[in-house]
């Protein structure tokens, strides 16, 4: 009697476990599917477009969001019907493609890298409907692999902070060591150098390669922000997920400038912090899904490497606050000539 | 009559299953009702998209690593011993054998053997950890596999990072990619892989030692009573590290499926969560072979269902929700149900007893 006395008690923790688990995910869910609706917009197209968002979905606060924007726009705009599905599994991803094509819709992206590998054999088995990946390259001819200039968007928010710098000293925080992060290290150091060659620029990543506790590490960032800060530095760009808000901290009670990314990071933040928000280098994962279902109503339905740059939209920096007004003249310029060609923007550091 | 009261016993688990499960789609139909969604045409709809050879092959691929967690839960459970550790002890094993696997050059079967006894070894050398302790020191195994999960999650986060992690092209890092020869064949192209068999010999294999061997029988004989089975000569210490070292094992082909039948490399994300979902597995399926094979397929088939249920917008969630009730549901329809099946042999012997006084006292 007293084991299954111990029994009843474990099963009922373990259930309460998965209960737990459900509730944890179902506000948000709940708020995704109230979007979910497969009827058609005023516009008629009979394109059905399909996205399926990597764990987190909606409500992330950047990544899927931005991505659910697009997917938005496409519904309101083009008039597509939409099937969007949410991943709580790491097997989700590849169940999730694989009903987005048993329901014929086409085009289907996968928000995020970690689609890669399952969308790879399924675009294969699936010639006639059109894929996208965002942030990775899938090589196959029906796959749109979305990736974005990260450098160039960063140039400009380089060049901002160079021209905002009182003291002549910057600084960039990452957050993995990654080629793509470096990317953004490389566009930073680079749009500054164009303003002021001499000027001083400290770099520093949060975590090696496959380290994710590098996109959340707020403590960490804080902490190097503060000893930049205290050390003279003025202005700090981090491209390092949520890490980015213990900069902002540090912004704040330095009284010093921290550079936002991905979104318009002014607009998500508290009004103490709104003062301290310089810009932000904003990555249009929107523009990315919104053009690849209006791409594939056109008709364009083939696959390739689509880079979103500043030509394009894809990339850009942020005007809320209006602390750039004085210098908006001298960074407009620059982007003309890095849509011209005349500036180049590096890759690496 | 011991025949029928076998039978009748084995009915009765059954029905209990069932009626759990009846309950807890009954339950979550309530919810349904409330949130606005006909339960009915929301069970249609979830049957209607299961019954296709797809579902069936996708819930299938759900269920394998879930029947070997399951498994390995059900090993400490048949002993008495409740193993938290399988999700710790799956890490370990998942990270360690694509890392060495990497590495070493055989043929194409001996390599595959050699990646799962080396993903068995790390895996029961882990859950031994646990049942030195209890043996030696009499720590609470619940309390030192839930705490070695810890250690387990961090170190292989750690040993990921610094060392095997290779390339920094991409986000998305690996660990270097297993030769073909430790590749486990696909029982179907893409949707199913044969891990599928190892998993069946697996439970087949516990079946047979469990119930027909006579460790097995000391095995259960020291779960139903371990007071009994000492003074019947069972070593208790032996049967406890036996049985760690057995469940740990089997945690550790949890993450086989994946690295050698479908990622070939480690990457984060890669077998995680089977180690709790295996005990839920192991409670609904009352740790018997059939009940964890059908169990399994149960969690694969309603996690397969979420994806047509955001189709038709309602929320993922209730997939969960069934989850969580049915393993409820069993657990209270199962106690109630033994209560009245002992009353009722109580009562039978104790009409036995009196008849066999009555006989007594006439002669």
């Amino acid at each position: 009697m007293r084991k299954s006395k111990r029994f009843t008690l474990l099963a009922t923790v373990a259930a309460l476990g998965v209960l737990a688990a459900a509730c944890g995910s179902s506000t948000k869910s709940s708020s995704t599917n109230a979007g979910a609706t497969t009827t058609a917009a005023a516009a008629s197209s009979n394109v059905t477009a399909g996205l399926a968002f990597d764990t987190g979905g909606r409500g992330d606060g950047t990544f899927n969001d931005s991505a659910g924007r697009g997917l938005d726009q496409a519904v309101s705009q083009l008039g597509v019907k939409k099937i969007e599905l949410d991943a709580v599994k790491d097997e989700d991803r590849k169940s999730n493609l694989l009903l987005l094509v048993q329901q014929k819709a086409n085009p289907i992206i996968g928000v995020g890298f970690l689609f890669g590998d399952p969308m790879l054999p399924i675009a294969k088995a699936n010639p006639n409907t059109t894929f996208a990946i965002i942030d990775s390259v899938v090589d196959a001819p029906n796959v749109r692999s979305l990736v974005f200039a990260e450098n160039e968007g960063s140039f400009l928010v380089g060049a901002a902070a160079a021209l905002k710098s009182k003291t002549g000293h910057i600084g960039f925080i990452g957050g993995q060591e990654v080629d793509l992060i470096k990317k953004f290290e490389a566009g930073y150091i680079a749009g500054a150098k164009a303003v002021n060659p001499s000027i001083k620029i400290e770099s520093k990543y949060l975590g090696p390669a496959g380290d994710n506790s590098a996109w959340g590490n707020v403590a960490g960032a804080k902490e190097i922000a503060k000893g930049w800060y205290d050390a003279g530095a003025d202005v700090i760009y981090t491209a390092a997920g949520g890490s980015g808000a213990g900069t902002i901290q540090a912004a704040v009670e330095a009284g010093k400038w921290a550079i936002g990314v991905d979104s318009d990071q002014y607009l998500l933040a508290k009004p103490d912090e709104q003062k301290h928000i310089l810009t932000s280098m904003l990555k249009h994962v929107d523009v990315a899904v919104f053009q690849t279902f209006k791409a594939v109503a056109d008709g364009d339905t083939k696959g390739g490497i689509i880079t979103f740059d500043l030509k394009t939209d894809g990339v850009g920096y942020a005007t809320s606050g209006g602390y750039l007004d004085d210098v908006k003249a001298k960074l407009e310029a620059y982007k003309a000539d890095i849509i011209s060609g005349k500036i180049v923007v590096p890759t690496k550091p | 009559m011991k025949n029928r009261q076998k039978w009748q016993g084995i009915a009765i688990t059954l029905g209990g299953s069932l009626l759990a499960l009846v309950f807890a789609f009954a339950l979550c139909g309530v919810f349904l009702e409330l949130i606005g969604h006909n339960p009915f045409s929301v069970y249609k709809q979830m049957l209607n998209y299961d019954i296709s050879r797809d579902s069936f092959l996708d819930a299938t691929r759900r269920a394998v690593p879930l029947m070997l967690s399951a498994t390995a839960v059900a090993i400490g459970f048949k002993m008495g011993l409740f193993n938290i550790g399988v999700e710790g002890q799956t890490r370990l094993a998942v990270l360690l054998t694509a890392a060495i696997g990497a590495q070493v050059n055989l043929p194409a079967v001996l390599h595959v053997i050699f990646c799962m006894v080396l993903a068995m070894v790390v895996g029961a050398t882990w859950a031994g950890v646990a049942g030195l302790l209890k043996v030696k020191r009499g720590v609470n195994e619940v309390i030192s596999t839930i705490m070695l999960n810890y250690i387990a999650i961090g170190l292989a986060s750690w040993m990921f990072d610094t060392y095997f992690v290779i390339g920094a092209d991409t986000l998305n890092v690996k660990t270097k990619e297993l030769p073909r020869t430790a590749w486990f064949p696909e029982l179907v192209k893409n949707k199913l892989t044969g891990f599928i068999v190892i998993a069946l010999i697996v439970i087949v294999l516990f079946w047979v030692v469990v119930w027909k061997s006579k460790f097995g029988f000391h095995l259960r004989a020291s779960g139903a009573n371990p007071g009994a089975a000492r003074v019947a000569g069972v070593n208790p210490g032996r049967m406890i590290m036996t049985a760690m070292l057995l469940s740990g094992a089997i945690a550790g082909l949890v993450g086989m499926p994946g690295l050698l039948g479908t990622d070939h490399a480690y990457r984060r994300g890669l077998a995680e969560g089977y180690g709790f979902d295996g005990i839920a597995v192991a409670l609904l399926g009352r740790n018997h072979p059939i009940g964890i094979v059908l169990s399994a397929l149960l969690f694969g088939f309603l996690d397969h269902s979420s994806g047509i249920l955001q189709v038709n917008s309602i929320p993922r969630s209730i997939v969960d929700i069934i989850k969580g009730v049915t393993v409820l549901a069993v657990v209270i329809v199962n106690e109630a149900l033994k209560r009245w099946h002992n009353r009722r042999i109580q009562q039978a012997s104790a009409a036995m007893i009196s008849a066999i006084e009555v006989e007594a006292a006439l002669a």
